[in-house]
């Protein structure tokens, strides 16, 4: 692709980064007390997307299979581990739950993508594979971790509910399925609401990048569109994996549900 | 039938129960209940009384022991069908949203209930002999009473038929002539047929009543509530 953009120097960026004073100002005017925070986010966000970068340079200049595949197994890793530490209850075994979900799910659906909708030659190029993927993961890390915490708000506030019902003689499927629906639920809902007020209220941040790439917009709606469906999907199928799999760890074989397993964080 | 001993519904063998930090809650705890019988038990609070009827209707994983239902072991696949035999009612009864008949009606929604339906006039029945008019069943659990969800949950019990009722306090909630009609309720549900009962209760009076064969649990131990003066410790 052709540079259609203005390139930035690192006195623009610094240029840009002087605006925290901004912040800084407001925080010690109101007295906020957020300026030690403000410092720590600001240098986070510079040391931190510098050090991507470089990682992102040394993979787009390497651009191997198992360079590729590496890449995308730290990120799902990073997204199930990240998940699981949004949450307020947690049971053994949900850190390998969560990082199976996300990356099961993931993977399936950028895989889709790379083979199939947007047939990337060779399907590890990384300007492809990893984007798509960073973006897939984003979002079903955020279903996963919504889902999961629904799932344990349910689980402990309607306890006698689901105890009741198994206490009547229903299965274990049958007492779980009311909170393993709602917390489903609750885990696709974001990208549904976002779906629907899409191009509306904001422009998405990928097709953003690609108009100040200089890609036609045409061709950037196009992107975004299947984006958005990528994401969709994939947050449901992590969400529905995730929920699940803490069914199956909460409730043996023996059609008792194991509260005792849930902790708080 | 006469002469044959009648058989034994329910035998706990030896069962203990230990919360996951290693605290014991039951300690070796061996029960067998004949058919016609009407266990009650009776110990202070704390002391492991609503964890035994939680053991014997399998809702939590035992440490110890076992448990066997008309003198067999129990499958994993045979739970719920056996939690429909043997029915534990919670002292505080969990109802959903809506009416008194939504909640009666709860159960036939259940694959373990799948051949049967609700059957309106008998419900009326149960209701009637708990003193309960048939509207009783229009009303919102949002305006039940504490004795009224008791009353509600032992009618959807009961109008499923078990063969033994694992009762944890149900009349807890009543007032004493509610309280009155339950016993009643429940001694002549027992005796209508091959089932009995197991009643945990903190009333002596009450277990005086209702109860054919009393017993004791403290500390996690159930003794036959011979040695009725002692008392079994701090709580």
């Amino acid at each position: 692709m052709q540079a259609g953009y203005i390139e930035l120097s690192y006195w623009q960026v610094g240029a840009a980064a002087i605006l925290i004073l901004v912040n800084g100002a407001i925080s010690m005017v109101l007295k906020l007390g957020l300026e030690r925070r403000l410092v720590t986010a600001a240098v986070r966000t510079v040391v931190q997307l510098l050090l991507i970068g470089l990682v992102l340079q040394w993979v787009f200049s390497h651009a191997r299979w198992y360079v590729v595949v590496a890449m995308m197994v730290v990120m799902a890793v990073v997204a199930g581990v990240a998940a699981v530490r949004r949450t307020d209850r947690r049971y053994p075994g949900i850190w390998l739950n969560a990082i199976l979900s996300v990356w099961l799910s993931s993977w399936v659906i950028t895989a889709a993508a790379l083979f199939g909708i947007v047939d990337v030659d060779p399907w590890f190029k990384p300007q492809y594979a990893i984007p798509l993927l960073g973006m897939i993961l984003g979002n079903t890390l955020n279903g996963i971790s919504l889902g999961l915490d629904r799932l344990g708000e349910e689980l402990t506030g309607r306890r006698s509910d689901v105890e009741g019902l198994l206490a009547l003689g229903a299965t274990r499927w049958e007492a779980a399925r009311t909170p393993l629906s709602r917390a489903v639920r609750t885990g696709m809902i974001p990208i549904v609401n976002t779906m629907m007020v899409v191009g509306i209220v904001s422009l998405p941040g990928m097709m953003t990048g690609q108009l100040l790439a200089g890609v036609d917009p045409a061709q950037a709606v196009k992107y975004q569109v299947v984006i958005m469906f990528l994401i969709a999907s994939g947050t449901a199928l992590g969400t529905v994996g995730v929920v699940l799999l803490s069914y199956k760890r909460l409730f043996n074989h023996r059609h008792q549900f194991r509260y005792d397993l849930l902790k708080k964080a | 039938m006469s002469g044959t001993p009648p058989p034994t519904l329910l035998e706990a063998d030896r069962i203990t129960r230990r919360t996951p930090e290693g605290e014991t809650l039951l300690e070796g705890v061996s029960l067998a209940v004949a058919a016609g019988e009407r266990v009650g038990i009776e110990g202070p609070t704390g002391a492991g009384k609503s964890v035994l009827l939680r053991a014997l209707s399998l809702l939590d994983p035992i440490e110890g022991g076992a448990l066997e239902f008309r003198g067999s072991p129990l499958a994993d696949g045979d739970v719920p069908a056996y939690r429909s035999r043997v029915a534990y009612l919670h002292q505080s009864p969990a109802l959903v949203e809506g009416t008194v008949e939504e909640n009666l009606r709860l159960p036939f929604a259940l694959r373990i209930y799948r051949d049967r339906s609700f059957d309106r006039e008998r419900v009326a029945e149960l209701l009637g002999a708990l003193g309960q008019e048939p509207s009783f069943l229009g009303k919102q659990k949002g305006d039940l009473s504490g004795g009224e969800r008791q009353v509600t949950a032992l009618v959807r019990l009961l109008q499923l038929a078990p063969e033994v009722l694992l009762l944890d306090e149900p009349t807890a909630a009543l007032d004493p002539e509610s309280t009155a009609l339950a016993e009643e309720l429940i001694v002549r549900w027992v005796e209508a047929g091959e089932r009995a009962a197991v009643w945990v209760t903190h009333d002596p009076a009450q277990a005086d009543r209702v109860a054919t064969r009393r017993m004791r649990l403290a500390r996690g131990r159930l003794t036959p509530a011979a040695d009725h003066g002692r008392n079994g410790g701090e709580v």
